[in-house]
């Protein structure tokens, strides 16, 4: 009876520490939060630290922009400076005025709207955000012009997307920004976010000359052991969590699992594809879904089952859901991009290649009418697995509509193997070299 | 008949009476009374000399207003002809300089218009009715009657600054016919016997004259109207120097000869006050030179001996002034802040010719007025009696003005009338120094005056009780010794910060100034650093201070709490230096360009016509620069009174959303008024196109003309237009960066009146270049000489834009300083800190892109260049290239990937691009190319 009761009890206390792990891998995985020091990057980190440190105390405007492929820390490293500009312990008194405008702000309208919000300034024009983008940009550079070097507070901008913004209409926004920089005016520090290489040729000549033209380049250059060693610090619990001897055997057993052969296997395979971090993250979050309280560790078929799903084809898993029809229109249109090297189909054609195997089969199991092959053709192209040729007009008969395949040879092969029940003579109609 | 009336007013003038005498010279009759008749309406007005009048203007809602000061006819009398003092209209002063008044102007509120620029001669013709103007004392309120058809007159305009006025100007029958009063000095405020600025002038000379018992109510008012002694002697100091200055600039030959020679000046100073200042202390040398021989210090004799250049008869002249300004400006400052200042003008002066002892118990040194009569012997002989016999009447009206004002409402006045200062050195200018010579000591000599004398010295005594009570500002200005008096004077300097190794002429300059003035140096440093900065442009010249109202509210980012920190070493020092915002004190290598601008502005201002002109140039060649040079010069030039007055307004067409809103940032810049696009076209439109008596030149810059592109191009069309009307008076000029610009988006009619006054900045060369940075270096030891050497010949052969010159030296002292740890290194920044910073900015990274990528996105570029080996094309579709890929894997020994995968890395090589790519909806279709050269992909590949 005690041993019972003191069992449940061991196991209430076992299941609120597994929550909390899930808890804290979760968030690690999800919320994206700003590391307490940026990995990889600490040369550009402390380069674009400096600047911004320039313009909080001498009140120097600068322009800067940061290049880095997806997912190598651009917004990571910029806002950590910002804010460790803001909130530097030394220097409380020169806050800066951190702006963060980006995708969303799909004109130059609306990102002035967001800048000014960003400033409060709405306040100082009675509560309310005034009507038109002429008196808004007016207004924001009469602020800004108003302040000078020595006496106003420092504003930081970050222009996320920052190609975006070089889209927009005259690139108002961009000029006023570099001008504001340029000019003896309130000290901006303009930080432009971007994974655009060329993003320069992007900018109006008289943007350009205004621009400081200084980038820093965020290329990690990661070595698989690196990337192995972050995989293992994302699993691993901290030295703060509550219960030490759990910990230890859960950071013990991630010690296991990321030595494990085929886990290694998995993880070059990944790291192979793309050094960002994101897709690896993606990868542990399905891995830690898996982990229950009846199965308390991640087990290295938890990770391949994962790896495997990240890794599947979308277009092949969608196959697995059609009728066996289109499925033999699909293997119709392979048989024709073979034939006819990739030139256009129509309806009528794949019809017409349904057709010959059907008569070579003379089996009548597959008998369908022309509306319901029609109608069979139109939920493909609805699914985008077949798309028409551009320019085809819709004057032309849907049958005789020009199309072309969205799928490539192996996918529609690997789809075949998988597909459940799929009837033998289809699938070697599908391998057979001729139609 | 009403209804005809209201439709069209049709007038018919007629003289009355006959006429009053005849000027031969001129062939002109003169005529007392006008009088009008609306035809069809029995009922006449008759205008006479002296009244007050509307007279038709741009605007039908508020015409102009003005006074008759003559009325005649030519002997046809066809002709009819009204000389007039214009008022000005709360609309007509411009936005910027409403902002000098202090407060919210009343409806009905005019300006008594003291500037010369504008003709007063108007057709008779276009008198409409007369009006009622009242005058009101400076600290009345407006009455609250909406009667339309009385206006107020408080302060009077001078183009720069607002004064107050006096009631006898406004309201009083005019002096006769014969001699109109344009500017105030004939019809001279009056110094009451309790004004105190009378005092000054009467301190000198009482020795002759029997003090005259203080009457005690007008003890009563003097003790509590102290400041206005303050005032005056404030106004007195203010117009020492300025005068000085305008002399200075007059005798140079023409303002733009020379302007290398005052860009050089300028160039000394940091501070626009320093020229002015050292001017001063000189102009304040002088009379001392000639008083005591006094000097001391070389430089003010060198000062002294520069300023001597010019005619020497001049000097004691503008000495002389200073009692009569103080005499004049009495009823401007019914302000209070302490007896002190004028005191301290005494002890100036006395202190330069007698112990400083006698200072001022008994301010009146015999010696020193002796001196002051000996010196203007003709003064008394000069002087029209007319104006003696001024004198008593408007003492009365000063008077009750001083009655009027409660102790309550003083410091409010203060706030609001400062800026009225500026005010006198243009009128001062206008008249002829012999006029001003000789009205001086007669009006020292005023019985009156020397009855203030007296009782000032009462005063004295009464302040010194007084002095417990007051505040401790007014504690810190009234100092009773002399000893006090200097220490104060010390902390003031001190204050000022203006304690650096320029002159010491400066610093006495200074003093004397501060003394004479008697204001605090503060305030008056920064009124004058507000109007004089050189790094602002003119139009930006007076910026609100305080939001009034919530629609015109204009924010500011939040300050910060501590100071911006002052660059501590040399790379610093060069950093700030080369920050393209740090404005420098001459545009080296523009000097050609500078001076056909400024000529060109200049003739344009001078003769008061308008015209364009098309500037073009690749950016960073300071062609915006060069302008904003140009009118902070003409603008000086303007201050100095060698140029009309003129107003500068810049447009840019990048900060604008759409052309037409040009329209609506001209109109707001000119007037405050804010309009839709369309009106303000109109009311543009109308402004340029009608005559107007009283209108400046405009000097409008437009930047950035392109965008000023429409379909239509009418925005660029009346750009150019109103120029060439007859009353506009404007002057356009347009900054591109083609030069073709309006051969290529112009349609001939725009073109046409753009007219051919071109010019083009060529980019920099690369000694040009050089130039630059060693002129913004100033001296600044921080590059080696190859460095700088190499920085500017890259960029000449790049782009010849100097701001990319700047950027790359900046980076460049950022870079050593990194590099600093390096014990070898001279702490210079050199030829491989040069090279690394251009390498940062010039260098693309594709290839470094390239070696960062991961395996897969490596291996799939290679399949790209396969398949363009394959296909003899720089084209091909993802799954053409995809194909390569898998073969590619399997060779590689990786396990090959899905489509899917390959999508991705596609994908993530296009956004770098790397690769150039179609929209991925097209899947496994799209066409793939390379954006980088496949050698460079072959080597980024390879050397791994």
């Amino acid at each position: 009876m005690t041993t019972g009761y003191t069992a449940f009890l061991l196991l209430c206390v076992f299941i609120r520490l597994h929550f909390q792990v899930q808890k804290i891998l979760r968030e690690r995985f999800c919320h994206q939060k700003l590391p307490e020091k940026p990995e990889g990057v600490e040369a550009q980190h402390k380069h674009l630290l400096e600047l911004l440190k320039r313009t909080a105390i001498h009140g120097e405007s600068n322009s800067v922009l940061i290049v880095g492929p997806r997912g190598a820390g651009k917004t990571m490293v910029s806002l950590h400076s910002g804010l460790k500009m803001g909130l530097c312990v030394e220097m409380p008194e020169k806050k800066m005025n951190c702006i963060e405008v980006c995708l969303l702000q799909t004109d130059d309208r609306i990102a002035l709207k967001e800048i000014t919000r960003q400033l409060h300034l709405e306040n100082a024009v009675g509560d309310k955000v005034f009507g038109s983008f002429a008196e808004n940009l007016a207004f924001l550079l009469e602020a800004l012009k108003k302040g000078d070097r020595s006496s106003s507070r420092p504003v930081l901008f970050v222009l996320d997307e920052f190609d975006l913004f070089a889209h927009h209409k005259n690139q108002t926004l961009l000029y006023n920004l570099f001008d504001v920089s340029q000019s003896a005016q309130a000290p901006v520090a303009v930080v432009g976010l971007t994974c655009r290489l060329d993003v320069l040729e992007l900018l109006e000549k008289r943007v350009k000359s205004r621009f400081s033209h200084r980038q820093i380049h965020l290329l990690s250059s990661l070595t698989f052991s690196q990337y192995l060693e972050r995989v293992r610090a994302q699993l691993s619990l901290p030295g703060s969590f509550p219960d030490s001897k759990f910990a230890q055997d859960w950071n013990g057993g991630i010690e296991t699992l990321c030595e494990d052969k085929s886990v290694e296997e998995v993880l070059q395979r990944h790291f192979n594809s793309s050094t960002d971090f994101r897709s690896i993250q993606m990868l542990l979050m399905l891995c830690l879904s898996r982990v229950s309280v009846a199965k308390p560790t991640i087990k290295p078929a938890d990770l391949l089952e994962a790896s495997r799903l990240c890794l599947s084809d979308a277009k092949a898993n969608m196959l697995h859901g059609l009728s066996i029809l289109e499925l033999c229109l699909i293997i119709a249109m392979k048989h024709l991009n073979d034939v006819y090297e990739g030139e256009p189909f129509n309806l009528q054609m794949v019809h017409n290649e349904f057709k010959k195997f059907l008569h070579r089969k003379s089996n009548s199991m597959y008998n369908f009418d022309q509306p319901v092959i029609m109608k069979a053709f139109e939920h493909l192209q609805q699914l985008e697995l077949i798309r028409p040729v551009d320019g085809s007009s819709a004057k032309t008969q849907r049958e005789y509509q020009l199309m072309r395949l969205m799928l490539d040879h192996s996918q529609i092969m690997e789809a075949l193997q998988k597909y459940p029940q799929c009837p033998t003579d289809v699938k070697q109609w599908a391998m057979s070299a001729f139609g | 008949m009403k209804y005809f009336t209201r439709l069209r007013v049709r007038r018919v003038y007629k003289w009355r009476g006959e006429p009053e005498s005849f000027n031969r010279k001129l062939k002109t009759y003169e005529y007392r009374s006008l009088e009008i008749s609306v035809e069809g309406l029995p009922r006449t007005t008759v205008i006479t000399t002296g009244q007050h009048i509307l007279i038709e203007g741009d605007d039908e809602d508020n015409p102009y207003v003005a006074k008759v000061i003559r009325l005649f006819g030519d002997e046809s009398g066809k002709q009819k002809k009204a000389v007039v003092q214009w008022f000005v209209r709360v609309s007509e002063v411009p936005v910027s300089k409403l902002k000098l008044l202090g407060r919210e102007p009343h409806r009905q509120e005019i300006f008594y218009y003291q500037s010369r620029s504008c003709d007063d001669e108007v057709n008779a013709e276009s008198i409409i009715r007369p009006v009622q103007v009242k005058h009101l004392d400076g600290a009345a309120p407006f009455p609250d009657s909406d009667d339309k058809d009385t206006l107020y007159v408080k302060l009077s305009w001078d183009s720069k600054t607002f004064k107050v006025v006096d009631a006898a100007v406004v309201e009083s029958q005019p002096a006769p016919a014969s001699s109109p009063p344009p500017h105030p000095k004939p019809s001279l405020p009056p110094s009451p016997p309790c004004s105190p600025p009378a005092a000054a002038p009467a301190s000198r000379g009482p020795s002759r004259r029997a003090l005259p018992t203080p009457d005690p109510t007008i003890m009563r008012k003097a003790a509590s109207g102290e400041v206005r002694y303050s005032r005056t002697t404030m106004s007195a100091g203010k117009a020492g120097p300025l005068e000085a200055e305008s002399r200075h600039s007059v005798t140079k030959l023409s303002a733009s000869k020379c302007l290398s020679d005052k860009r050089r000046n300028a160039s000394a100073r940091t501070p626009g006050v320093r020229k002015k200042l050292e001017l001063s202390s000189a102009d304040d040398m002088i009379p001392q030179d000639i008083l005591s021989q006094l000097l001391d210090e070389e430089q003010e004799v060198m000062l002294a001996q520069r300023l001597s250049s010019s005619p020497p008869q001049a000097l004691p002249l503008t000495h002389s002034l200073t009692p009569i300004r103080r005499a004049h400006t009495a009823p401007i400052a019914p302000l209070r802040i302490s007896l002190k200042p004028s005191v301290v003008v005494l002890d100036k002066l006395s202190e330069m010719d007698s112990p400083p002892s006698t200072a001022r118990d008994d301010s009146t040194s015999p010696q020193l007025d002796d001196v002051m009569d000996a010196e203007f012997p003709n003064g008394s002989v000069k002087t029209p009696r007319r104006r003696r016999n001024a004198t008593p009447r408007r003492n009365c009206v000063t008077r009750s003005e001083q009655k009027a004002t409660t102790p309550s409402q003083k410091r409010e006045q203060k706030t609001s009338k400062e800026p009225a200062l500026a005010v006198l050195p243009e009128v001062d200018n206008e008249n002829s120094p012999m006029l001003t010579a000789a009205v001086t000591p007669r009006s020292s000599k005023r019985k009156s005056a020397q009855l203030v004398s007296s009782r000032i010295r009462k005063q004295l005594n009464l302040d010194n009780q007084q002095e417990l009570n007051s505040d401790t500002e007014d504690e810190d200005e009234f100092v009773p010794s002399k000893k006090d008096l200097q220490s104060s004077e010390d902390e003031d300097e001190e204050e000022a910060g203006l304690g650096s190794d320029e002159e010491v002429a400066v610093k006495r300059g200074r003093r004397a100034a501060a003394a004479a003035g008697g204001r605090t140096p503060r305030s008056k440093q920064k009124t004058r650093v507000s109007t004089r900065t050189p790094r602002k442009t003119p139009s930006k010249k007076v910026t609100p201070s305080t939001p009034r109202t919530p629609r015109h509210a204009t924010p500011s980012i939040p300050s910060r709490t501590l100071p911006a920190r002052q660059p501590t070493n040399v790379l610093e020092e060069a950093r700030t230096r080369l920050h393209v915002s740090s404005v420098p004190e001459s545009l080296p290598c523009r000097e050609q360009e500078f001076q056909d601008i400024y000529s060109f502005v200049e003739s344009k201002i001078i003769d008061s016509t308008g015209g364009c002109m098309y500037i073009s140039g690749v950016p960073g060649t300071g062609k915006t620069a060069t302008v904003h040079e140009v009118m902070r010069c003409l603008q000086h030039a303007a201050d100095m009174d060698e140029i009309p007055p003129f107003h500068f307004i810049e447009i840019n067409g990048m900060k604008m959303t759409d052309p037409h809103q040009a329209y609506v940032q001209i109109l707001q810049k000119l007037t405050g008024q804010k309009a839709t696009a369309d009106h303000a076209a109109a009311l543009l439109e109308k402004r340029f196109s009608n005559p107007a008596p009283r209108k400046e030149t405009t000097v409008l810059l437009v930047d950035e003309l392109d965008l000023l592109w429409t379909r239509k191009q009418n925005v660029m069309y009346n750009l150019f237009d109103w120029p060439t009307r007859r009353h506009a008076r404007l002057v356009v000029l347009t900054i591109a960066n083609t030069m073709d610009l309006p051969e290529r988006i112009m349609i001939n009619r725009v073109a046409s009146r753009l007219g051919l006054t071109r010019m083009s900045f060529q980019p920099y060369s690369f000694k040009q270049l050089q130039q630059i940075i060693m002129s913004r270096l100033n001296k600044v030891k921080a590059f080696e000489e190859d460095a700088l050497q190499l920085v500017s010949r890259k960029v000449a052969a790049l782009s010849g834009d100097a701001r990319r010159c700047l950027d790359i030296c900046r980076r460049a002292t950022e870079i050593c300083e990194h590099s600093g740890a390096d014990p070898s290194a001279t702490g210079l920044v050199g030829m491989s800190h040069v090279m690394e910073a251009l390498n940062e900015m010039f260098s693309s990274a594709y290839i470094t892109a390239i070696k960062c990528a991961s395996v897969q996105e490596q291996l799939f570029l290679r399949a790209v260049i396969a398949e363009f080996r394959r296909l003899g094309l720089e084209e091909a579709t993802f799954q053409q290239v995809f194909v390569q890929h898998q073969a590619l894997c399997r060779v590689e020994g990786l396990q090959p990937i899905s489509v899917s995968e390959g999508l991705t890395v596609c994908q993530r090589l296009g956004a770098c691009r790397l690769l150039l790519l179609e929209p991925s909806r097209l899947g496994v279709l799209q066409r793939v190319r390379l954006n980088v050269s496949q050698d460079d992909v072959l080597y980024a590949l390879k050397s791994e």
